[in-house]
């Protein structure tokens, strides 16, 4: 990657393998979210927990969206906070559904560390993180830096 | 009708996913003959939701509801066009590598479709 663009720019948040992040980011704000509104809409009463849950996953999934569409500083602590919480929720429900089934008697894209989602769930906030800081700006690479 | 569909709508998907992902090991952006290959792809999910709206209007009930049947339906058909039009965005690996992505998932949903459905009678 690095031989191929030898002066590489400074990149945007939502460029590059952040875009890759960014779709994957939409899908899953659109997974979580509609889940969520069909199954508070129309089941509420089974697991009101799992369900909000699921809500409170698509909101943050959203402002990663945003904030990675977005781009600029702010931009990227926000996307850097809002990853910090997704993947400390996918560890805290994860570790729920393991230890307290009755907890959650319905499935959240949380659940079993998100098992149910090929496990993507766990994967790209830790993904996301290592990306927002390589893209911090002390830390952006001119021509040079190794990459990893 | 719409098993037959499903497995080919997963079939193509997961070979387009290779293509691209080959494209992404390559360094390499999509070329028109991706783009021709996700446009199979997507007349062949257009055509499954088709169909299973006609299958619904017939008489049929999914098994996990009408409603999440019709969402799935309509995320597969979206699923490569989005992949697509980010990929059109991204002129590097990493388009490839959206389009892959955006192949996987649709393979998923097909599994999901398939059990949303009912399984095996249909």
């Amino acid at each position: 990657m690095a031989e191929s663009q030898p002066k590489e720019k400074r990149r945007k948040i939502g460029e590059g393998p952040g875009r890759l992040i960014v779709s994957l980011y939409a899908v899953f704000t659109v997974a979580a979210g509609s889940r969520s509104l069909y199954q508070l809409i129309a089941q509420f009463h089974q697991a009101p927990l799992a369900y909000v849950l699921s809500a409170v996953a698509a909101v943050v999934y959203a402002f990663i969206t945003v904030a990675l569409v977005r781009g600029g500083e702010s931009a990227r602590r926000l996307a850097m906070v809002c990853c910090a919480v997704e993947l400390a929720g996918v560890l805290a429900v994860g570790t729920l559904t393991i230890a307290d089934t009755s907890a959650f008697p319905d499935q959240t894209v949380w659940s079993y560390y998100g098992m149910g989602y090929l496990f993507i769930p766990l994967v790209l906030p830790v993904t996301g993180m290592l990306w927002l800081r390589k893209a911090a700006p002390q830390r952006v690479s001119t021509a040079g830096q190794p990459q990893a | 009708m719409i098993g037959a569909l499903t497995v080919a709508v997963t079939a193509a998907a997961l070979l387009l996913a290779a293509w691209c992902g080959y494209a992404t090991a390559r360094d390499q952006s999509t070329k028109d003959w991706h783009f021709i290959g996700m446009a199979a792809v997507s007349v062949l999910a257009l055509a499954q939701l088709v169909v299973g709206i006609v299958e619904l209007t017939g008489g049929h009930k999914p098994d996990k509801g009408t409603v999440v049947f019709v969402a799935y339906l309509a995320g597969a058909a979206l699923a490569i066009p989005a992949a697509g039009f980010m990929s059109l965005l991204e002129r590097t690996r990493w388009g490839s590598a959206t389009v892959t992505a955006g192949g996987v998932i649709l393979a998923v949903l097909q599994v999901r479709l398939f059990d949303i459905w009912g399984g095996g009678h249909g």
